[in-house]
């Protein structure tokens, strides 16, 4: 009897991303909901009372929200081509760098770099390449965070694979430049391109068109605000 | 042979209470080192030279940092003594959920109570309301492990210990608000591996207003 397991999502979310690539990669059949933010379902805001967020995972009727619980769920409901290392040690970095990638790298490129400009842009950019550059130097020796294959923190970071080359279009500024960051510009190929990765990536023209009107919005206010 | 476990601290911190309780709850001895936040020592910017934050676990010259992510390898390293997390997956993401949230909306609401001025009351009134949702996620249990003390008992107990000082502070008492949470915090304090991990409330309470001191707020 195959179990009930049901993802709602945004067609965007990187944070979503992560779970359609894990459960994918764990050979799970599932049924996708998509979730209009502005005008979220009574399923949503029933399965994710605390938060109202996506991504929201069901299986067989009982709810698990936030991306990173929802991917150790799924490594330990289905245990084949697991994504967490075995070793505790490996397990803690892991979680670490993940947890550095969204409190650290997507805040400050996405919040600091992309919605700014001039002297501030510069600023942010500092702080961003600080975070890159710890990211490059966890790659050493590596051809996957995960080691050989693709783990945990590949899923985690996986977003700067295809977000990074819409952002740098829509802002008009490189952000990961191979000479500086040739590690983790193999890497963003690699797994750009991996199986399952590559044929799951959202529409880029939608992309730029959502990146590029968010990134006008925040510059609006912010010249809007220092008047 | 013997373990070698340090743990890099700073006594009122919410976050290093958490691992304090959860090495106390395994049983296991260390060396305790209080930190001096405003002149870090060279081993904390050794081993976080990222965050250069603490809790820092050292275990056998390996650090580990953030609290959450100390206390599951705690848990994962000596599982044989008294399990923080449950053994099923659906349960293991509950816990892991409400932990999560406990860190994101308490701790910044909790931030929220004594740093914001003219917004005292919505403070205390977002506040309350997110006590009562891990209240209502309690129900009649004795513990949020169930019928034993776990990893959301571990992550929310040091708010706990801050909340005799917000409640001085924000001028708001949770007791009618909350009642079951009152006594689960009571239950709690009965166990050794909290009450040890704890500081004195006085203490705290003095820190605070040295605390509010330092940040310019009367």
């Amino acid at each position: 009897m195959a179990e009930e397991v049901k993802l709602f999502r945004t067609w965007s979310s990187p944070f979503s991303l992560r779970i359609v690539w894990a459960l994918k990669i764990k050979g799970v059949e599932y049924e996708t909901i998509f979730e209009d933010l502005y005008d979220k379902s009574p399923s949503l805001l029933q399965y994710n009372p605390a938060h109202k967020k996506i991504p929201i995972l069901v299986h067989s009727g009982k709810p698990i929200a936030e991306s990173y619980v929802i991917l150790e769920y799924i490594d330990e409901t289905w245990k084949e081509t697991p994504l967490l290392p075995e070793d505790p040690y490996e397990r803690a970095m892991a979680r670490f760098w993940a947890k550095f990638g969204d409190d650290k790298v997507l805040t400050s490129i996405v919040w600091g770099v992309f919605i700014k400009e001039g002297k501030e842009q510069e600023e942010a950019m500092v702080e961003a390449m600080k975070n890159l550059w710890l990211l490059e130097e966890e790659l050493r020796g590596k051809k996957f965070f995960g080691g050989e294959r693709i783990g945990f923190l590949d899923l985690a970071l996986g977003w700067l694979a295809n977000f990074i080359s819409i952002l740098e279009d829509v802002a008009g500024l490189k952000i990961v430049d191979e000479d500086k960051f040739p590690l983790l510009s193999a890497w963003m190929k690699d797994f750009a391109d991996s199986p399952i990765i590559k044929d799951n990536w959202p529409p880029r023209d939608k992309m730029i068109a959502k990146f590029q009107a968010l990134r006008d919005e925040k510059l609006a206010a912010a010249a809007a605000a220092s008047k | 042979m013997a373990d070698e476990i340090i743990l890099l601290d700073f006594w009122p911190s919410m976050f290093g209470m958490k691992v304090r309780i959860a090495l106390a709850e395994k049983g296991l001895k260390y060396e305790y080192r209080d930190e001096d936040l405003f002149n870090k020592g060279p081993l904390l910017l050794e081993m976080n030279p990222i965050h250069k934050k603490i809790p820092v676990l050292i275990h056998n010259g390996k650090p580990i940092c953030e609290s959450q992510i100390i206390v599951q390898y705690i848990d994962e390293v000596w599982k044989d003594k008294s399990p923080l997390l449950p053994s099923d997956p659906y349960h293991r993401a509950q816990a892991r959920f409400w932990a999560d949230y406990i860190d994101k909306k308490l701790h910044l609401l909790g931030q929220r109570l004594w740093r914001t001025k003219g917004e005292e009351q919505e403070a205390n009134k977002e506040y309350i309301e997110c006590l009562k949702l891990l209240e209502g996620e309690l129900g009649d249990k004795p513990y949020f492990g169930g019928e034993n003390f776990g990893f959301v008992d571990v992550n929310l107990m040091p708010y706990f210990s801050w909340l005799y000082v917000f409640e001085i502070a924000a001028n708001f008492s949770i007791e009618a608000e909350c009642p079951k949470l009152i006594t689960w915090a009571k239950r709690c304090m009965e166990k050794e591996s909290v009450s040890t991990s704890l500081p004195d409330r006085q203490k705290l309470y003095d820190f605070f207003l040295q605390l509010k001191k330092w940040h310019g707020i009367e």
